[in-house]
């Protein structure tokens, strides 16, 4: 009776001790799978960076070194058809193009025939002209002389230098023809065809001709507008967040105001840039295509994000030190001047900066206000007309060149890389600043 | 400005308590950056325009662009800011008035209309019309696969909502699959086509001149046009949306990037497009006619259109260079079979056509409707 019931407890037991094991494997299985779940977005995470990253870094890279051809130009007076440099009237028809092709003439003496001859003008940029230009009006005294200068190439030889042209479809099919083959393998033989590092890409402003292109109208362009709303935004954003934190009576009116700053960071960046165009624009008249404009238009952008990030700094000032300066007889304001404020700073400047970064990247709001453009000039103030990196990589990906792709992703790198650096700025910040109770 | 006075305020009040503080250097120098910005922004003083403003067609951009940076490097003027608006968005800013603050010059890949040049007659503007040369739309697939010769009428049915049944006068879901279906002598490939959206100058020009064109080879709805205009326009304009027409944005580097790595569809864009990756694609035929430079200028390749834009009498002599800019568009080095424009794929003004456009645009011969 006792073996029985003890031999039925013992069943019962073990019976019990297989289910929990069983249910402990199960648990287990399944603890096990969540940890995959997660390791497996992650891995699907970085799969898609890396294959974002990998196709821009691939497109992109080639565009930092640039060909260029070494040409024996004469600044020949009867040429260009300019006897005096500060003669207005004769600058007007001067065929400043007569420079690069005598030039190239020198060189290949043996091209002859139109069609040849415009085939072999045609290796160097096509508005490297220019660049003589401004080098013969900013030194008067090269007049009459002969120089060795570096011209850029055109993109098409810049192209076939970097192995993106294939030579085996018949002669009509591609843009690089046989001849201009041959006159490049010479220049390449005798020294006067180099790849170095293209600074042009980082000293000119916009062009048509993708070998002159540069992003440094943009970066101006970028930084002035960032100036404007950096000016703006911070103090505007700091003082709202600290009197509705510190001063502001809790009542419907401030809940209705925080409600609105809430859903004021969520409006889609397109609206602003409306709002922009009809109130700094249309009512105050201020420039289309100006950083100054662009400025005010982000900075009613950035402003919730700051606000936002702002109040929750104060907030986590703990009460104590409130309690205790009010104790020691401070007033309100040196409380929040003299304790608050410094405490939360840190953390006030990371939601600026995030701010920042996100207002570098808009495109959108940009458009209404007339900073969707070509811009060809470096601006030299907020007032100028620019245009902001983002834009100046939307304006190169819809242009028929192909150039333009490496261009586009050059100029995303560099986006990147400011992007990355103000993000890694904010951790610096809070890391160096950051105060723990 | 109101808005810089206050930051200036705010600046200094929280900058008066900054000796009181001392302590914390990151305010000192946020501070003082704050001042900085603000002085800087201050210091530049505001200035009447003196750079050309210009607005207008999509199609149109990559040929001005060109011209205004050569006219900005030749003559030290500054460079013209030129923003991509679209036809219908240009000349909208266009009419918008006289003054500083509207463009002067806007680009137009189609003719202004009517209600347009009453929108801007309104407004008291003078409008003087450049046309600047032909561009050519093609109809493209990668060389991987076979070149093909179309009509007009094979792209409407094979590209129409709705195309004619059995009967006269009924209309049917498009129900062809393979461009065969359409026409015994093509391809048996799945139809498949890469187009700009409806926002675009490309589309409308594509409708004008390949379907409209099109429909009309067939009798009974080219009566229609007469008959039921808007019926008319309905039958010949609408696309099919199951999947043969595909919208591909205004990005016509996209189009060509999916025709090379799908040979079996085809995209429609402009002529410079095709001319830039000549390597990779091959445009159609249009009744035997090849897409080609020559062609599109001798005007027998049958989808080409003149490219125009619209420069704003009153702004002549107050914004400078306006006149130069033109005359540097419709210079030779500009228009000539081997100048920079063909270059970049546009299709110049013919010799006469040229001395007449010269000879207008220097009278400033304003345009009337």
């Amino acid at each position: 009776m006792t073996d029985q019931n003890m031999n039925a407890i013992e069943r019962l037991a073990t019976v019990k001790e297989e289910r929990m094991k069983a249910k402990l494997g199960k648990r287990y299985a399944k603890e096990k799978r969540f940890r995959a779940y997660g390791v497996a977005s992650i891995v699907i995470g970085l799969c898609f960076l890396a294959m974002l990253l990998g196709t821009i870094f691939t497109a992109g890279w080639s565009t930092f070194y640039a060909t260029e051809i070494r040409l024996t130009v004469t600044y020949d007076a009867d040429a260009i058809g300019v006897s005096d440099l500060n003669d207005e009237s004769q600058l007007m028809f001067a065929d400043w193009g007569a420079l690069v092709k005598n030039a190239m003439k020198e060189r290949f003496p043996y091209v002859s025939g139109r069609s040849d001859r415009r085939a072999m003008y045609s290796l160097v940029s096509s508005v490297a002209e220019y660049d003589l230009k401004d080098r013969l009006e900013a030194n008067p005294e090269l007049l009459g002389t002969t120089e060795e200068v570096w011209l850029m190439a055109d993109d098409e030889i810049d192209a076939l230098m970097k192995g993106q042209v294939d030579m085996s479809v018949p002669e009509n099919e591609r843009r690089i023809s046989d001849l201009q083959n041959s006159l490049v393998e010479s220049l390449i033989e005798s020294g006067e065809l180099k790849k170095s590092f293209n600074t042009t890409f980082f000293t000119n402003g916009d062009s048509r001709e993708p070998e002159q292109a540069g992003i440094r109208g943009a970066m101006l362009g970028s930084f002035f507008t960032l100036l404007v709303t950096l000016a703006l935004s911070f103090p505007i954003g700091v003082a709202a967040a600290i009197y509705l934190e510190e001063f502001a009576p809790k009542n419907r009116l401030t809940e209705i105001i925080e409600v609105n700053i809430n859903n004021l960071a969520a409006v889609p960046s397109i609206v602003f840039g409306l709002l922009g165009l009809a109130v700094f624009i249309n009512v105050f008249h201020l420039p289309r295509s100006a950083p100054v404009v662009g400025g005010l238009v982000l900075t009613l952008m950035t402003l919730p994000t700051i606000i936002i990030s702002s109040r929750s700094a104060i907030k986590a000032v703990p009460p104590s030190i409130r309690e205790a300066a009010l104790g020691l007889g401070a007033s309100k304001v040196q409380m929040v001047m003299h304790h608050v404020l410094p405490l939360a700073m840190p953390g006030m400047l990371t939601g600026t900066i995030i701010g920042m970064a996100q207002a570098l990247g808009e495109t959108a709001p940009l458009l209404m206000i007339g900073m969707v453009a070509f811009i060809a000039d470096i601006p030299s103030g907020p007032l100028d007309s620019a245009t902001v990196l983002p834009v100046q990589i939307f304006l190169w990906s819809d242009l028929p060149e192909r150039a333009f792709v490496a261009k586009t992703s050059g100029a995303i790198m560099v986006l990147l890389g400011f992007l990355a650096a103000m993000n890694l700025l904010a951790v610096y910040l809070r890391k160096k600043f950051e105060t723990r109770w | 400005m109101i808005v810089i006075l206050q930051v200036y305020d705010a600046s200094r009040v929280e900058g008066s308590d900054l000796k009181k503080i001392g302590g914390s250097s990151v305010k000192k120098t946020i501070f003082a950056a704050m001042l900085a910005t603000t002085a800087a922004i201050a210091a530049v003083p505001a200035q009447a325009r003196d750079q050309i403003n210009i607005v207008g067609s999509s199609t149109v951009y990559p040929f001005a662009t060109v011209v205004a940076e050569r006219f900005g490097r030749a003559t030290g003027n500054p460079t013209p800011t030129i923003e991509s608006t679209g036809s219908g968005g240009g000349l909208k800013l266009f009419c918008d008035g006289i003054g500083e603050n509207t463009p002067d010059i806007t680009n137009s890949s189609s003719y202004i209309k009517q209600s347009q040049f009453d929108a801007c007659a309104e407004k008291g503007i003078d409008i003087i019309e450049v046309k600047i040369g032909y561009d050519g739309i093609a109809f493209a697939n990668s060389r991987q696969s076979d070149k093909i010769d179309v009509s007009r009428k094979d792209l409407f049915l094979a590209l129409a909502a709705h195309v004619p049944g059995d009967k006269e006068g009924e209309l049917i879901e498009n129900p062809y699959q393979t461009w065969k279906d359409v026409n015994s002598s093509l391809p048996a490939t799945k139809i498949r086509v890469l187009g700009p959206p409806p926002t675009s100058g490309t589309r409308a020009a594509f409708v004008e001149l390949v379907m409209e064109k099109g429909c009309s080879e067939i009798s009974w709805i080219k009566d229609l046009k007469s008959s039921d205009k808007s019926k008319w326009e309905e039958v010949c304009g609408s696309m099919r949306e199951d999947g043969a027409f595909v919208e591909a944005g205004e990005n016509d580097n996209l189009i060509v990037q999916k025709l090379d790595a799908d040979p079996s569809s085809f995209g429609i864009f402009g002529y410079s497009f095709l001319d830039q990756n000549s390597d990779k694609l091959q445009g159609a035929s249009f009744d035997g006619v090849d897409i080609s430079f020559d062609n599109i200028a001798d005007g027998s390749y049958p989808v080409s259109r003149p490219l125009h834009f619209f420069v704003k009498k009153q702004h002549i002599g107050v914004i400078p260079g306006i006149m130069e800019y033109v005359n540097t568009f419709l210079s030779n080095a500009a228009q000539s079979e081997d100048g920079y424009l063909a270059e970049k794929g546009l299709i110049p003004l013919s010799g006469v056509e040229l001395q007449k456009m010269r000879a207008d645009v220097n009278a400033q011969k304003v345009l009337n409707m």
